[in-house]
């Protein structure tokens, strides 16, 4: 009897365990409950790990469209969209030299929705690349990069530099006509330093270009080992590093204290609307960190210091705009088919061989010089952004679009000069040529360091460093310069995507060229 | 002071396996196919006419003072040239070529490498690994 019972009363005990095993898992995971109170939302977010990454409490002013115009969260999303996507294409993607081509073409034309997604993957990086340039503007011209936030801005350029990575390595893979010549092109600029070791001789000793390109392509030519070593990098090294650095973005965002915002945004603000939080529950009375402040102070029926909780008002906002990025991201691969051309061909060149449109802007400063077009200014380019909060140590307007001496009215001279100026050189260069057509014995060095490419920097630099004195304010000059750098960025990209045909000669229009 | 001093070592040992490893992707063997070129040139092959052997990225030329060869890859960045009446053109980024391969616009920051050719029997040899001054002709 006795045992029997003890028996029964053990299955009982069991099948009372079972039946709360569900409820169990689910307050395990959720610790704090539903997150139906302002409280147990605050708890919901910090005790998830994935929520976590934002603070608890948002301010008023990060949650104003105009502060960020959603730019961060968008390129994140496309980071997304390509992760999701990408993974597809592996399953079917084999990268060894035309292989990989009869495999795009399968995913392209037999796999159920490979088109597709294989469009939705190339639109993403698009959108990626346009939305990490706009986010970077975004940040210079809020001047959100100052103290304390000068570390994270560099993060950002690290971002910025891997998601070109991403692309470019991206490129080779299908391994067409205009992959094949894209990375040729891109693996000699690699290789580019010795234009100017040649130059001077000492190629045989001391040959950092040799070294670059034979590390990028295992090989002397573009092929198996190259096309091996991309997708490594584009679908492991690059996409691991990218989320790495991600996470320190992130976690810097809320360690540097939230976005960042004028000293008075919250007299700017105004109080906030009377409706506004809304309470469905009494909320313990804590100072934490989760704490929703009530009482007879001036607290009473807003979150301290003009926040808002982030569950709901901050995950909305992040919704929203990850679904226009996706819908975007869907609408353009509805619309246009991502491009294949004939299988690579080492002996032909595409005419005229492109890069992925982004690089055209650096393919064209290249048809003046390779060494400075490809490598010498795009490096001086990243170490003027890298040093622009470390030399802009100044506090106005901190957190206003255009802030800084000189404001809009500064930022539209300089869009005058940077595109003056930009469009003055390459029209004079496309009109009269430059020095080697004109003096075809002249020294090599002297190209590499005269042309179209330098003295435009040289300009923008000189225009800026004008700035900086007349204005007494090192954010002034700054904000010249990456003005007339986004122009120039812009110009030059649309002449190398849309006027450059065969040949690189210049023509008003693709209809113009001729057909062979 | 022994903890710090063996911390750094630990440190230092592991940046020196890092570097070690790191020697890994600086390929040793090259995978490239051999560089010498067997070519037969058409007994008909004018003056100033170049003949590309198929499969090769090089012009090779027979004049009154014997047979040459010229590469056809841009000293720019690589691109295949095109050899034209006038001598050579790039598609890439447009660098031109007279006939002996100086630069005569565009990029280009060398002129184009003269290879080295020797006489087979009825045919010509051509190493592609092997550049010679410019001017350099071969009789059989
Ligand atoms: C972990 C993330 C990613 C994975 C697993 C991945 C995977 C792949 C694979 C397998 C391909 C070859 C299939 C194809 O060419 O259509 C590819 C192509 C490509 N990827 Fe990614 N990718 C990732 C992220 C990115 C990112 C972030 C970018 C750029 C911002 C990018 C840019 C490209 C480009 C431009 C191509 C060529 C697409 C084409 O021609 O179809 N990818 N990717
Ligand atoms: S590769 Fe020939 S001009 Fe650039």
């Amino acid at each position: 009897m006795k045992s029997a019972d003890a028996s029964g009363s053990a299955l009982g005990a069991f099948a009372d365990n079972l039946r709360a095993a569900p409820r169990r898992i689910r307050e395990g995971a959720f610790r704090g409950g539903a997150p139906h109170t302002d409280r147990t939302r605050s708890t919901f977010v910090f005790g998830n790990v994935f929520l976590h990454l934002h603070s608890v409490r948002v301010h008023r002013w990060s949650l104003r469209w105009w502060t960020t115009a959603g730019l961060g969260i968008a390129s994140v999303a496309a980071f997304l969209i390509t992760l999701v996507t990408g993974v597809l294409l592996m399953f079917y993607y084999k990268p060894y030299p035309d292989v990989a081509y009869a495999s795009i073409k399968d995913i392209h034309f037999v796999v159920p929705t490979g088109r597709f997604m294989r469009n939705i993957h190339r639109w993403a990086t698009n959108v990626m690349v346009v939305t990490v340039i706009l986010h970077m503007a975004r940040v210079f011209y809020t001047a959100a990069y100052r103290s304390p936030r000068e570390f994270n801005w560099l993060i950002g350029l690290a971002l910025l530099v891997t998601t070109l990575g991403l692309s470019f390595t991206g490129y080779l893979l299908p391994w067409d006509q205009l992959a094949y010549w894209a990375i040729t092109i891109g693996a000699n600029i690699a290789q580019s330093p010795r234009e100017v070791t040649d130059a001077l001789g000492v190629t045989d000793m001391f040959d950092p270009g040799g070294l670059q390109r034979l590390l990028l392509l295992g090989s002397d030519t573009v092929g198996p080992e190259a096309l091996i070593r991309f997708y490594l990098l584009h679908v492991m090294i690059l996409p691991l590093g990218l989320t790495m650095l991600l996470a320190v973005h992130f976690w810097r965002v809320r360690k540097d204290g939230g976005l960042a915002r004028p000293s008075d945004a919250d007299e700017r603000l105004g109080p906030p609307a009377q409706t506004y939080p809304v309470f469905t529950e009494a909320p313990a009375k804590t100072y934490s960190l989760a704490a929703v402040v009530r009482g007879r102070t001036e607290a009473v029926n807003r979150g301290p210091e003009n926040t808002l909780p982030s569950m709901p008002h901050l995950f909305y906002a992040e919704l929203a705009v990850t679904m226009l990025t996706v819908a975007v991201c869907l609408a353009l691969a509805l619309v246009s088919d991502a491009p294949l051309r004939e299988v690579a061909n080492p002996l032909v060149p595409e005419n005229p061989a492109k890069a992925p449109w982004y690089f055209l802007g650096l393919q064209e400063l290249v048809s003046f010089s390779a060494f400075m077009g490809g490598i010498g200014i795009p490096a001086i380019v990243i170490l003027g952004l890298a040093l622009i909060p470390y030399l802009d140590r100044e506090e106005v307007q901190t957190g206003d679009w255009w802030g800084g001496p000189g404001g809009w009215p500064l930022v539209r001279r300089s869009i005058a000069v940077g595109l003056g100026s930009v469009l003055a050189l390459e029209a004079f260069a496309i009109r009269f040529g430059w020095l080697r057509e004109w003096f075809p014995a002249i020294p090599q060095l002297v190209v590499t360091f005269v042309n179209p490419a330098t003295i435009l920097t040289l300009a923008y630099g000189a225009y800026s460093v004008w700035l900086v004195r007349r204005h007494a304010s090192a954010r002034a000059g700054a904000l010249g310069l990456f003005t007339c750098f986004l122009c120039g960025f812009l110009v030059l990209t649309v002449i190398g995507t849309h006027f450059r045909g065969p040949n690189w000669v210049f023509y008003w229009s693709p209809a113009d060229w001729p057909r062979h | 002071m022994l903890g710090l001093s063996s911390l750094w070592m630990t440190a230092g040992s592991m940046l020196f396996a890092l570097v070690g490893a790191l020697r890994l992707p600086r390929a040793a063997v090259l995978d490239s196919p051999s560089k010498r070129v067997r070519v037969s040139l058409p007994e008909t092959l004018a003056a100033g006419t170049a003949f590309v052997p198929p499969g090769r990225s090089m012009a090779v030329f027979r004049d009154e003072d014997g047979v040459f060869a010229i590469s056809t890859v841009c000293t720019h960045l690589g691109c295949i040239i095109k050899p034209t009446a006038e001598g050579f053109e790039c598609p890439c980024h447009g660098s031109r070529f007279a006939a002996d391969g100086s630069v005569t616009r565009g990029p280009a920051p060398q002129p184009l490498r003269w290879l080295k050719v020797s006489a087979s029997g009825e045919q010509w040899i051509v190493d592609e690994a092997a550049v010679v001054p410019a001017g350099t002709k071969v009789n059989a």
